[in-house]
Formats: structure tokens, C-alpha cells, sequence
């Protein structure tokens, strides 16, 4: 038993196979988000949160305010050189598994801050899994970074989630429509005049 | 205690039991989305004009004026035999990092030909850095005047039907008298778009596809002021 590394030690099987697809599915049910909400995206955050949104319909509604018991962490808004150390360390105090989303274009890429006190990309300092875009985004637009990261934890291994370039769950993702966005039908045009 | 006492308990559920009846205010997302006013500000498209060539003239404008710097264009003198715009330049390269533009629609404004414009959907997510990098090939639109489909990107049918907002506004010259006079280029697709209403009567609400707020917000509107709320 001295090589016994967890999960990663069996081999796959029927079993295994059924255990893992029901731990991904648990993971993705009730996937608690860390309070961190740092500039305007929060404000858009709590509007998801609210009944307007509502992300209670996907088991988020719970933000722990201690990272030892959320599964992710939403880096809303733009982060400060001061606030980089904290956001790694409450991203080192989260237990595994855990994932991150970057909602927002400052969180991503520094956004319009294009300057020496705003980090340009909260993944130079944590693995990022989804980026949303938007300034702020809207609350439907976080949701949807919600569903690709359950999309992505649905297909992903639940025993290896960095791939060897360190960049999500190794999984290609983006080749295709994930399955809950509906196809658009066709569009009628109105805003013509005859 | 008596039984009257006892029953006091369940006057808790008496507000409760009241919400059951109350119009559901929440938007099921992924299922619908909620409606949009027409001067949103979205995803970018690259318009064409009805006969098919670019309205992009490559003058780097929209590049000058963004705030965030998502924007990078060059232009390129147009082959006179094959022309892919009228102008004399076309932009030969265009690209816009959806990780850095904050949407405010400014290249919009800047624009002299109307060449960007932006559509009205905002929910898309990425992955990796690689894919928010929007190059020529995806903002322009099809062949059909449509905005193109990336896979990670939700569009509804009603997202394509209004691709810009600023440009249909009243005047740009700010005259009234000039409300109802189109004053910009047929587009691919679409033809000459309705100029929105202003303070005069000339308006067409749904050729414009405006919609008024307080018919979005009617289930948290009461219904003494029109609403649906008990």
C-alpha cells in the first residue's frame, strides 16, 4: 500500500467508471462560490444571486465567506498588486477540488486599467478556468461561464484535473456547442421598412 | 392555551401561501433569455454593404478612440480589379480582444462608415485567452448580413435582429427636425434600418424593436400602477 495515491491508483472499470460520473455530477450540483467579490462585477454577482437570476436553480446560492468550505472562487473585479497575495492565499486555503472563474475583463486581462497598480490577469497568479468578458458582465453572461465550468467538470478526469501545460481540466472543449445552449431557429427580421 | 392560540401558528405561512400566487420573477436562463432594449451594447459585428463589400476602410479610428486598447487595425490599399470595400483602403487586419473591451460602444461613434457595430449578445464565456481574440474572420457578417456564430458564444434568434443601437438613434446632427430621416448606409441582409423616435410622434416601436421598461419589469410592478403584483 505504500504507492496507494487515492483514486488515481485504480484502474477503470464499470464501477469506477459510475462512481466517478456520479462524484463529477455531485461536484457540479452543489459547486459553492468563495465571497470574492472586489469591484463592480460583485455588484453583478449578487444580481446573479438574486431572485432575478438566481443561481440557487444550479445549488450555487451559498457564497461561503471561508474559502476552506467553497469549491470556487468568482475573482470579481479588478485586482490590485496590494490584493494579489490575498487572492492567492485564499485560493491556497481552498481545498481541492477547486476552480476558478475571472469574470470580468479586468479580472481577466486588467481590462481598460492598463496600468502598473492593477494586475493585468488574475492567472498570473491562479489557474483560471473560464474567463467571462464583459464590464461588467451581466448576470447571464457569469451564468454562462457557470455552465462551461460545469460542462468542463462533467467531462473532465476527476483524478487529474491539470493537464502537463497546466491550463484546465485537459479537456478540449470548445469545438463544439455544449448541449444546454439551444440551437437559435430562424431569426424573423423586423427593423426593416417595407 | 387554546386552540385559537395553537392556530396562531400557521398566521407565519399566511405571507408565504400569498407568494404562491405571485408572478415568478426569475429568468430561467439558459432556457430564455431576458428581453433586450435595442441600444445594448454587445458582441461586435463587422457590417457589409448590400452588395456585399466591407464597410471597413481600414482608418484605424475605432482603434484610436478605444479606452481599453482591445482594438488593432491595419489597412491596406484595395486591389482595384477585386475590391473588398469601396474605398480606397480596406482593413486588411482587425482584431478585437473581448478580454479587454468593456463594450462602451465608442468605436460605435467613432466609426465614419458604420462599419462596426455591436450586436446584442453578451453571454458568451472562454476557456483559454486564444479564443477571445475575435479576428476579421468571425466579426464579419455572413453572407446573409448575420452575425457568424462562434461555439462558445449563446445566441437566440432575437439577438441578430438589432446589431446597433447608436446608429439608429433619432439625429446625429441632434436637430429635431431632422428626427425620421435615415441618415446612414443600407446593410447587408437588413436594408435601410427604422430611425428610432425621439420627442415627436414619428416612431415606430416595433420596427425599432423598442420595448418599454415597465412592460419588462410588469411582474415586480403593482397592480394598481399597471403591473401584475397582488
Amino acid at each position: 500500500m505504500s504507492s496507494w495515491k487515492g483514486l488515481e491508483s485504480l484502474s477503470h472499470n464499470f464501477l469506477t467508471g459510475t462512481l466517478e460520473g456520479f462524484v463529477k455530477w455531485s461536484r457540479k450540483s452543489s459547486m459553492w462560490p468563495a465571497t470574492f467579490g472586489l469591484a463592480c462585477c460583485a455588484i453583478e454577482m449578487m444580481a446573479a444571486g438574486a431572485a432575478d437570476f438566481d443561481l440557487a436553480r444550479f445549488g450555487m446560492e451559498v457564497f461561503r465567506p471561508s474559502p476552506r468550505q467553497s469549491d470556487l472562487m468568482i475573482v470579481a473585479g479588478r485586482v490590485s498588486q496590494k490584493m494579489a497575495p490575498v487572492l492567492r492565499q485564499v485560493y491556497d486555503q481552498m481545498v481541492e477540488p477547486k476552480w476558478v472563474i475571472s469574470m470580468g475583463v479586468c479580472a481577466s486581462t486588467g481590462g481598460m486599467f492598463n496600468n502598473y497598480a492593477i494586475v493585468q490577469g488574475v492567472d498570473e497568479i491562479v489557474p483560471v478556468d473560464v474567463y467571462a468578458p464583459g464590464c461588467p458582465p451581466a448576470p447571464e453572461t457569469l451564468i454562462h461561464a457557470i455552465l462551461t465550468l460545469h460542462e468542463k467538470v462533467m467531462t473532465g478526469e476527476i483524478t487529474r484535473r491539470r493537464d502537463k501545460t497546466g491550463s484546465g481540466a485537459g479537456i478540449d472543449l470548445a469545438e463544439e456547442t455544449p448541449g444546454w445552449v439551444q440551437a437559435s431557429a430562424t431569426p424573423v427580421r423586423i427593423g426593416t421598412p417595407k | 392555551m387554546g386552540v385559537s392560540d395553537g392556530l396562531k401558528f400557521f398566521g407565519g405561512f399566511k405571507q408565504s401561501i400569498k407568494q404562491v400566487a405571485e408572478p415568478r420573477v426569475t429568468t430561467q436562463y439558459p432556457k430564455e433569455k431576458a428581453p433586450k432594449p435595442p441600444r445594448l451594447h454587445g458582441r461586435h459585428v463587422l457590417n457589409r454593404y448590400e452588395d456585399g463589400l466591407e464597410k471597413c476602410i481600414g482608418c484605424e479610428l475605432c482603434a484610436a478612440v478605444c479606452p481599453a486598447d482591445c482594438i488593432y487595425v491595419r489597412g491596406a490599399d484595395n486591389d482595384l480589379d477585386t475590391p473588398t470595400s469601396p474605398g480606397e483602403r480596406y482593413g486588411y487586419v482587425y482584431e478585437i480582444n473581448y478580454l479587454r473591451c468593456i463594450h462602451c460602444d465608442l468605436c460605435v461613434e467613432a466609426c465614419p462608415t458604420e462599419a462596426i457595430t455591436e450586436s446584442k449578445m453578451f453571454e458568451f464565456s472562454f476557456t483559454s485567452r486564444a479564443d477571445a481574440i475575435y479576428t476579421k474572420k468571425e466579426l464579419v457578417v455572413d453572407d446573409e448580413g448575420r452575425p457568424q456564430h462562434m461555439p462558445w458564444e449563446d445566441w437566440r434568434s432575437e439577438d441578430e435582429l438589432h446589431t446597433s443601437g447608436w446608429m439608429r438613434a433619432t439625429s446625429p446632427a441632434g436637430n429635431a427636425a431632422m428626427e425620421g430621416e435615415v441618415q446612414w448606409s443600407a446593410e447587408l441582409g437588413y436594408g435601410t434600418r427604422y430611425p428610432e423616435g425621439g420627442q415627436s410622434e414619428k416612431r415606430n416601436d416595433e420596427l425599432t424593436g423598442n420595448i418599454s421598461i415597465r412592460e419588462v419589469e410588469k411582474k415586480k410592478i403593482s397592480i394598481k400602477l399597471g403591473g401584475k403584483v397582488r
